[in-house]
């Protein structure tokens, strides 16, 4: 396998049409608003255990889904509302399984951090951190063995980038071929550990190099950024070059699960990410400038998602309870 | 002098072969590297060399003969100038007896003795007590140690600046600084290599898994370095250090983070597993723990974190590895348990007690080593036993205590032993399920029914 070199090349703006960009801006939005009724049935008790919102780095699943193809696989942490939203999993059922009922993607069984669809090619909400990473790569060898030409996006965290595992992925990635991007989202801390605190060298995606492994550094909080990053790792990794490492510089607005207080950040330092990186409202604002969209139009297209959102949290509040035989089925196949 | 020629043992499982092919025979002079014969084991066809210098002075197996034992002479070898009469003058060698397999244990299949078990009071008689929660008490017992020994540091995730995942760290970065209180990247089986690696070299880790269920990142070095390094040096080398964090089940966290491993370490020779219910304990245990010159996994509950106990308000309490705590005295059924099993066991009991079902409760407090004197001794009284654990049941901690009261106090049991356990299920998310799966104080109150024919 020739040596690849490591790139950083700033993603050029790609143009996209008045339609895309809305599009963009109703898949982040209902992330947003997903999450933030996520965030309000957790309060009230319909939700337990772990809870890990995506609120702030709704960007990179959104980009990066611009950048799929029907067929293309991905898999990811505990972190994974968002990723099942963008791939076009139903609201109702990704709500349903964090309420626990018969009428989740996993009848209840999963929960916030483990839901899956067959489907949507989405494999996971993984608990244990990076253990998705060798999994995105078994999926992706699985791809190139059956020579299909899908590609797989592998997502995980600054923190999950640490563990052995991923090096010993990426190296047989690229050894082999394999058509996987490793998406790691870079939100500056795992859990309360900030990236200093844990990680020799910053520059994570850098970490390919010595295996041969492209890799670039992407604006998290800049959607168009994040699709023209995912354009270049798809086409590179369904030309059967091998694997691809995207870091996205992202932020998370929300403690680490619902229980973290985030003492280990100011909230100056949440409150200046909001208020001038919002992935969100950067789009809303191109639409608004660019005149693609007029305000009410953008009332509308919110209007549209709250009536989608509450009503998840209604399917999933009156979805009963999974039937008690459930507990002994699925365990053998 | 002659020197019998042995029938080499060709792979590490090698019992026997067969000898196919002799590359020499009687009278010739070989030197060492000279190929002798062909032998086939069950795997492949071996050449085997001479070793050392002589002259062939009898062939002891024929070619082509099957099944001869590791071992076994199969020739003879005379020095040079010796002549083959020597042979007759050593041992007969024809049929070299095969190596015995060392006799297996027989195990104690007799009317057992009465057992001797220590059952000294963990305190005296008037000791002054203070309340603690088992958070407490787990960072009472290690920054005890720490300030005892310099030796001691705690390595984890979130250790450090976040005070612990579960804040039992809490306050320990601002006493002992950052040299002893270290925050981890998120690489589990790095760090608890990297710990291992310092307990050979004369500290005392402390490794803190945020829970136990990433414990299996580093399983390798807990069992492979950890655990058998001791015996593999012959002695020189051990790893005197402590893994710990939350096991088990904590509160609807779904399959991947819900795992009671009190079984699965159990098993392993060269670990000492520690699960307190109790923050006494807890704390006593601790610094037992710390003390040990083995490595000791020590199995705390998220769910008991924030339980209030008494705890003796001395100086350094320490409670002994081995040592079962009898919490109740009954006549009727003993109910065996540990960590958080025990709240069932004393909820069933105190239940039971109200009908006259007379229970007696004991503690394991460490399940290896296990008091199963303490077991044996509490069944000849009751001739019951019902077990309690969370964790699974094919090979649980209550599956080997009646296989031990089987073979040492069969003849005391009135009823067959009942181990309640957690249901042979990963752990479901949803409410309703997840009560489902987790043991139940019904449940033990139905198996003491059960042994006691009520
Ligand atoms: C192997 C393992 N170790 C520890 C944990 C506990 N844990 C869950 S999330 C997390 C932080 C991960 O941070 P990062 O990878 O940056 O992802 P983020 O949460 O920021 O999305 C930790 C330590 C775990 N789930 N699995
Ligand atoms: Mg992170």
């Amino acid at each position: 396998m020739a040596a690849r070199k490591t790139t950083k090349q700033p993603a050029d703006k790609p143009n996209v049409s008045a339609d895309e960009l809305k599009a963009l801006y109703k898949d982040m939005l209902l992330i947003r608003r997903f999450e933030e009724k996520a965030g309000q049935l957790y309060g009230m008790g319909l939700i337990g255990g772990f809870c890990h919102l995506y609120i702030g780095q709704e960007a990179v699943v959104v980009g990066l889904e611009a950048a799929a193809e029907e067929g293309d696989k991905r898999v990811t942490s505990y972190r994974d509302h968002g990723h099942m939203l963008a791939c076009g999993m139903d609201a109702n059922g990704v709500m349903a399984e964090l309420t626990g009922r018969e009428g989740g993607y996993s009848k209840g069984k999963g929960g916030s951090m483990h839901m899956f669809s067959k489907e949507k090619h989405f494999y996971g909400g993984h608990g244990i951190v990076a253990a998705q990473v060798p999994l995105g790569a078994g999926l992706a060898f699985a791809d190139k063995y059956q020579e299909n030409g899908r590609v797989t996006f592998t997502y995980f965290g600054d923190g999950a980038a640490n563990q052995g595992q991923v090096y010993e992925t990426f190296n047989m990635a690229a050894l082999w071929d394999l058509p996987c991007i490793s998406v790691i989202e870079n939100n500056q801390y795992a859990m309360g550990t900030s990236q200093q605190r844990s990680t020799s060298s910053a520059e994570i995606y850098e970490r390919g190099k010595s295996f041969g492994i492209p890799g670039e550094a992407v604006d998290g909080m800049d959607v168009l950024a994040v699709k023209a990053a995912g354009e270049t790792a798809v086409a590179h990794c369904r030309s059967g070059k091998g694997p691809y490492i995207l870091e996205i510089k992202t932020y998370r607005y929300r403690g680490h699960s619902m229980s973290d207080p985030a003492k280990y950040r100011t909230r100056e330092e949440v409150q200046k990410m909001r208020d001038e990186r919002d992935p969100i409202e950067q789009v809303r604002e191109m639409l608004l400038t660019g005149k693609h969209a007029t305000e009410d139009d953008l009332k509308t297209i919110d209007k549209d998602i709250k009536a989608v959102v509450n009503e998840s949290a209604e399917f999933a509040k009156n979805s009963p309870e999974p039937a008690l035989e459930e507990l002994w089925t699925d365990i053998y196949a | 002098m002659a020197t019998e020629i042995l029938m080499p043992a060709l792979s590490p499982t090698m019992e026997e072969g067969t000898l196919a092919k002799w590359m020499v025979k009687e009278g010739d002079t070989v030197k060492s590297g000279d190929i002798l014969a062909e032998i086939e084991t069950d795997k492949a066809t071996m050449e085997f060399e001479a070793v050392d210098e002589g002259v062939i002075g009898k062939i002891l197996i024929a070619e082509g003969t099957e099944g001869v034992k590791v071992n076994a002479a199969i020739a003879v070898l005379l020095e040079d100038g010796e002549s083959a009469d020597a042979i007759v003058a050593s041992a007969p060698v024809a049929e070299a007896a095969p190596v015995e397999a060392a006799p297996a244990p027989v195990a104690a299949a007799s009317a057992p003795a009465a057992p001797i078990v220590d059952t000294s009071p963990d305190w005296p008689e008037g000791t002054p007590m203070k309340q603690q929660t088992v958070r407490e008490a787990i960072r009472e017992g290690m920054s005890e140690e720490m300030r005892r020994d310099d030796t001691v540091f705690l390595m984890g995730e979130e250790v450090a600046e976040y005070e612990g995942a579960y804040k039992i760290s809490q306050g320990m970065l601002a006493e002992f600084g950052p040299k002893r209180i270290i925050d981890t990247p998120i690489t589990e089986h790095g760090f608890a290599g990297v710990a291992t690696g310092a307990s050979f070299a004369g500290l005392r880790p402390v490794v803190e898994f945020m829970t136990f269920n990433f414990a299996m990142q580093a399983m390798d070095h807990i069992i492979n370095s950890a655990a058998k390094t001791l015996y593999m040096s012959g002695g020189q080398m051990g790893a005197p250090m402590v893994f710990r964090g939350p096991n088990g089940a904590a509160a609807r966290v779904g399959a991947q983070h819900s795992q009671d491993y009190a079984a699965w370490f159990m098993q392993v020779p060269g670990l000492k597993v520690a699960m307190p219910y109790a923050a006494s304990d807890a704390k006593g245990l601790m610094k037992t723990a710390i003390r040990d010159n083995n490595p000791v996994i020590f199995l705390e509950n998220e769910i008991m974190y924030g339980k209030t106990f008494d705890v003796p308000d001395v100086e350094d309490y320490t409670v002994p590895f081995g040592k079962a705590r009898i919490w109740r005295e009954g006549n009727d059924v003993t109910i065996v348990s540990f960590g958080i099993g025990m709240t069932y066991a004393l909820e069933a009991a105190d239940k039971l007690a109200e009908e006259g079902i007379s229970v007696e409760v004991l503690d394991l407090r460490t399940i290896r080593p296990m008091d199963t004197a303490a077991i044996i001794k509490s069944v000849m009284k009751t001739n019951r036993c019902v077990t309690v654990e969370e964790g699974w049941p094919q090979g649980s901690v209550g599956s080997y205590i009646s296989s031990v009261l089987m073979q040492e106090a069969f003849d005391y049991l009135d009823a067959p032993v009942i181990n309640c356990t957690g249901k042979d299920v990963p752990m479901p998310y949803a409410a309703n399920l997840e009560r489902h799966a987790l043991i139940t104080t019904d449940e033990v109150i139905a198996a003491v029914r059960q042994v006691t024919y009520k």
